[in-house]
């Protein structure tokens, strides 16, 4: 059960894409959820999910894979398509009682769908191919001007990658927390769906008293090898844009206008 | 700035020196307001020469983690002086030289890695005191060789094992180039080889690169090659010497709820058979030689 929780996966292969600079990986993933919203029509979806499959092919990401992610996505899709299948006003294609099926409703239900899937692979090619690491020293940089309003960027990197490096700890955690209430006769499987939620009070309890003993020894650790804030840090491997990255925001910029332009025409005809 | 720092640095030539220092930790209520207090150092006199490696023993609620935590001003002595490095401790100014100068290793590995891949929890403390980046990649390069762990710099912590993170840790603290390192029971998690391995690790850092090692333990055989001890019980300091004149004294150290090394122990109790060893040895190697002597003396 723990071991689904898919946050931050990185799929390891040596690619194009995953060379790419991490700060170019995060807006390019932010200008894709842009675009699918400016074009509302299915050509503009084709030129979009067109433009996705070249950088999953590129990524060298497995497409199963990527489609693994959609699973975690079924129930918000279904619950949104139901809704815009019946609530659409329009005219009526099916008649079931009070409710009724519209052809606008059909219409942008399936609009619906697939703008849903192309945003989750859009954004999941990103975390498939950036690590935590990278990842967090990106949204460091992205983030940056938030500073001059007192925004404290540095320390939410630092926290988000502490947050990474401890989900495998806290979770081994929790397995020995688990097999420990089992071996003294604690039942976790059984029972009504109150009575299991009940029984995981005992796995809480002595997690959180754990993590917060472990946080406390960390802020000592940070204390004693002089963290005192983002102010004055260097790193080890400053984030550099390469003449790739530079391709990259060139192709990127391309397809936002090309985009832009092309919903202007959808709309119009 | 600097010009202060020398004046408060005039004071002494050693690496730690302590003079009659006392800490107190405050029991407090809801409201912050302090009900009562609890002794945890008392009276602590104490010499530390650059390049030494010292050895604290002591059983638990001693005191002796409270002195690291002095040491590297994460607590401030609440009576007497701490000079670390000639810097008082108590000085908030001069907070991050004292922990420049004296770095510290924790027990629990997982507790003191930071990021997610070996060499940059190694760059994280140059990192902090703002090193260009050429030289942070260049001394990461060199401690994680000095603890033998190079090879594993593109890892992640949570696939090692405990004594090779605690290796980790220490390069951690060496990149940082201290004068001192203080080690609060670096092997009290580890198994045995884990334990060899960083005692190892600690024993060349002191021959090898000169930098003065205070290790706080409580196994004995991780004593017997330090050049002084100090035992620590009912927060006060109560034997100090070499591990030798140490040992020598089992029954006192009984009292004070410590064991002496295996080794002394069967020698004191072969002794007590009637067999003539003498009273101060310390490892196998000694044990086997005297023994050898013995053996050539009867025939």
């Amino acid at each position: 059960m723990l071991r689904d929780i898919t946050i931050g996966q990185y799929y390891s292969v040596d690619s194009i894409i995953h060379r790419l600079d991490p700060r170019i990986k995060i807006i390019g993933s932010i200008i894709y959820i842009i675009s699918l919203f400016v074009v509302g029509k299915w050509q503009g979806y084709l030129v979009a999910a067109f433009f996705l499959m070249i950088m999953i092919k590129l990524s060298k990401v497995p497409f199963k894979y990527m489609v693994k992610g959609l699973k975690s996505i079924v129930m918000i899709m279904m619950i949104t398509v139901i809704f815009n299948l019946f609530l659409t006003k329009g005219d009526a294609l099916v008649t079931l009682g009070p409710l009724k099926i519209t052809m606008q409703g059909v219409q942008v239900a399936i609009n619906m769908a697939v703008r849903l899937v192309l945003l989750v692979l859009g954004s999941s090619l990103m975390t498939y191919t950036t690590t935590p690491n990278a990842l967090t020293d990106g949204l460091e940089r992205v983030f940056a001007p938030l500073k001059v309003i007192k925004v404290p960027v540095n320390d939410m990197a630092m926290m988000m990658s502490i947050a990474l490096r401890f989900i495998p700890i806290l979770m081994d955690e929790t397995d020995k927390i688990i097999k420990a209430q089992q071996a003294r006769g604690a039942d976790f499987e059984t029972g009504s769906f109150m009575k299991r939620a009940k029984a995981m009070v005992p796995i809480l309890i002595p997690l959180f008293v754990s993590a917060f003993k472990r946080a406390n020894d960390l802020a000592m650790a940070m204390e004693a090898r002089c963290y005192r804030g983002g102010d004055g840090r260097t790193r080890m491997r400053p984030l550099k844009y390469k003449k790739r990255d530079y391709v990259a925001w060139v192709i990127l910029i391309t397809y936002l206008i090309g985009m832009i332009i092309l919903g202007q025409i959808l709309r119009s005809i | 700035m600097e010009s202060k720092k020398k004046e408060l640095m005039a004071n002494t030539t050693n690496m730690i020196e302590a003079r009659n220092m006392s800490f107190d930790y405050f029991k407090r209520d809801e409201n912050g307001e302090i009900t009562g207090k609890e002794r945890a150092l008392d009276g602590i006199d104490l010499e530390v020469k650059h390049g030494q490696f010292i050895a604290i023993l002591g059983s638990n609620g001693s005191g002796k983690s409270t002195l690291a935590k002095n040491i590297n001003a994460i607590l401030n002595p609440s009576e007497g002086t701490l000079y670390v490095d000639g810097i008082d401790v108590s000085n908030d100014e001069l907070i991050w030289d004292v922990r420049k100068s004296a770095g510290m290793v924790f027990q629990n590995p997982d507790n003191q890695i930071i990021a997610s891949v070996v060499e940059e929890d190694v760059a994280f403390g140059p990192e902090n005191m703002g090193i260009s980046p050429k030289d942070i990649i260049k001394r990461v390069e060199e401690c994680l060789k000095a603890v033998g762990m190079f090879k594993f710099r593109k890892a992640s912590p949570n696939h090692l094992s405990g004594g090779q993170k605690q290796r980790i840790a220490i390069a951690g603290i060496m990149a940082m180039k201290p004068k001192c390192i203080v080690l609060d029971e670096p092997t009290a998690m580890l198994d045995p080889s884990g334990r060899r391995d960083v005692i190892k690790t600690i024993t060349k850092l002191n021959k090898e690169e000169g930098i003065t090692i205070l290790l706080i333990t409580h196994y004995m055989d991780e004593v017997v090659n330090a050049d002084k001890v100090f035992v620590m019980a009912d927060h006060k300091i109560k034997m100090q010497g070499t591990p030798r004149e140490i040992f020598e004294n089992a029954k006192e150290l009984e009292e004070l709820k410590l064991d002496v090394p295996y080794v002394t122990r069967l020698a004191v109790a072969l002794r007590d058979e009637g067999i003539e060893l003498p009273a101060d040895i310390l490892t196998r190697e000694e044990l086997v030689a005297e023994i050898m002597k013995v053996k050539a003396k009867q025939q």
